[in-house]
């Protein structure tokens, strides 16, 4: 009885570490661990999340078209979408922001996020700003700043600033910045790097950016003030209803030595840029019944040719929104679809 | 199904012993690979998918094992409750072994994204673009992992409690090694 008294215990202490392994391992004995949920929690307007809404740019508009490769891409990629010829995209023009009621004219920073597609299954997501460079140099330290903007302690942002300076470019930048007209007017920018892989094996550091054939022409304050809360939307439809807009997709190459893992360092403006193809924007759906709304514009999901850099935010993004598709599908009775039958 | 083996087949084992590697870590990293937003994220659902598949296939290579050789019979003193826990829990081994990958194929097939293997190898998908069903496949998917989890530990509990306590030829039955069959 002694010896099986003592095989119990020993029983028990082996179950008991297995259990505890995997504990850790979900971070449940690491409070400080900055989890997904957290990250998507801290994005949150003060009144909670929208329900059944993108957790973060969370108001927008889906449109569709197509991306017209020129083959001058396949030089430094063999992604599929660079073979000359038209891929279908389905994408999304929004603002930043958990609130999806916020009037356009109070978005600090303009989004879009593209979804181009071949056919052989490949799909090329990215969710881009029109920033020229990014708030914070890793997750961690962007968590660290969300959470100092959302504390209730007045220094907290300043305190957070005299270890990360760049902020403060940053913030001139949404404080400073020209608001266009319209989305069709900006430029969105990938601001992560990736790497493109072309058909002998080389690999090409580089960074992207969707360049607006429409002039921009930026509005004064006072005229900013006094759009319609979805100005952005209103103006997109009648745009493209008139006729299809474009933007050309511009591949920039780092030089050896450029930061490619800290997207608050934009590269010099002289760097090699390549123009690969166009993208024509043809029709645009309200999102509640709009092709974009259940698609996660999540930057990692790449086609052959295209892989991840040294670059953190790209697997945080994949992380956060992938919490934040989780939620918003279940939460799919809370944001209705206004026909029958509609995706 | 009957056999008069004492110990499951060579092959059996080594199934049981692979698949135990895979699954634990399988359950480590999918644990592991949602509590975090390094770049170990990206990693570790890079071998989440992949092992995911290479799980279905294993498992199915192993029902077809054990419907072929069968399973030695449990020790006649067993009590009747343990008995009937034993090959419950097997039956559940196997239906989560099989189920989880597919729940995780159908679950990223319902939120359109594209499910890719090692190599670019793609997977056609599962079960159309549905949120409404992604959801009931994620849920499924996320708690049955612990369910799973739960009955490895009871299970290697058990195996433990038959090695050290009853002593009955029930952990040696499965344990590794290439000794013959006892003699009864």
């Amino acid at each position: 009885m002694v010896k099986s008294g003592k095989s119990l215990v020993t029983i028990a202490i082996i179950v008991g570490a297995v259990a505890v392994a995997f504990a850790y391992t979900a971070g449940w004995l690491s409070p400080d661990r900055i989890t997904p949920e957290k990250l998507v929690a801290v994005v949150q307007p003060p009144g909670g999340p929208a329900l059944g809404h993108r957790r973060n740019h969370a108001k927008g508009i889906c449109f569709t078209g197509d991306f017209e490769a020129n083959g001058q891409g396949a030089e430094l990629s063999t992604a599929p979408m660079f073979v000359r010829g038209q891929y279908p995209v389905v994408g999304r023009f929004n603002i930043a922001g958990g609130d999806p009621n916020v009037p356009y004219a109070k978005a600090q920073a303009r989004g879009f996020g593209i979804r181009i597609a071949t056919p052989d299954g490949q799909e090329w997501r990215s969710a881009m700003l029109d920033a020229p460079f990014f708030a914070a140099p890793t997750p961690q330290a962007f968590y660290q700043f969300l959470t100092a903007a959302g504390s209730k302690d007045p220094d907290a942002v300043k305190e957070y600033a005299s270890v990360h300076p760049e902020i403060m470019t940053f913030i001139g930048w949404v404080k400073g910045h020209a608001r266009n007209e319209s989305w069709a007017e900006d430029r969105f920018n990938s601001l992560n790097s990736f790497i493109f892989t072309d058909a002998s094996g080389k690999q090409h550091a580089v960074r992207w950016s969707y360049v607006p054939a429409a002039q921009a022409v930026a509005l004064t304050p006072e005229e900013l003030a006094g759009r319609s809360p979805n100005f952005l939307d209103e103006d997109i439809t009648q745009r493209v209803a008139a006729g299809p807009q474009k933007w050309d997709l511009m591949i920039t190459i780092a030089n050896p030595g450029d930061p490619t893992a800290d997207p608050t360092k934009a590269w010099p403006e002289d760097r090699r840029t390549v123009d690969v193809g166009t993208l024509t924007v043809k029709q645009i759906e309200p999102e509640a019944d709009g092709p974009c709304r259940d698609l996660n514009y999540d930057p990692t999901v790449l086609p052959s040719g295209i892989t991840t850099s040294d670059d953190p935010f790209p697997s945080a993004r994949s992380a956060a929104y992938a919490v934040s598709y989780d939620r918003r599908t279940a939460e799919s009775a809370d944001y209705p679809r206004t026909t029958t039958g509609g995706k | 199904m009957a056999t008069n083996r004492t110990r499951f087949a060579p092959l059996q084992r080594v199934f049981h012993w692979l698949m135990a590697l895979c699954i634990l870590a399988m359950l480590f990293i999918g644990v592991g690979m949602v509590s975090t937003v390094t770049t170990k994220y990206l990693a570790l659902v890079s071998i989440h998918k992949p092992l995911g598949i290479t799980i279905l296939v294993l498992a199915l290579i192993r029902l077809s094992l054990r419907l072929y050789y069968g399973a030695p019979a449990l020790p006649a003193d067993l009590p009747e409750p343990m008995k009937l826990a034993a090959k419950l829990s097997h039956t559940v081994f196997y239906a989560l072994m099989i189920a989880m990958p597919l729940l995780g194929w159908a679950m990223l097939s319902a939120a359109e994204y594209p499910v890719v293997l090692y190599g670019g190898l793609h997977l056609p998908p599962l079960v159309s673009v549905n949120p409404e069903l992604h959801t009931m496949l994620w849920d499924a998917h996320f708690y049955l992992a612990f369910v799973f989890f739960a009955l490895i530990l009871l299970h290697l509990g058990a195996a433990l409690f038959h090695k050290w306590v009853r002593r009955d030829g029930v952990f040696e039955a499965m344990a590794p090694g290439l000794a013959p069959d006892r003699p009864e």
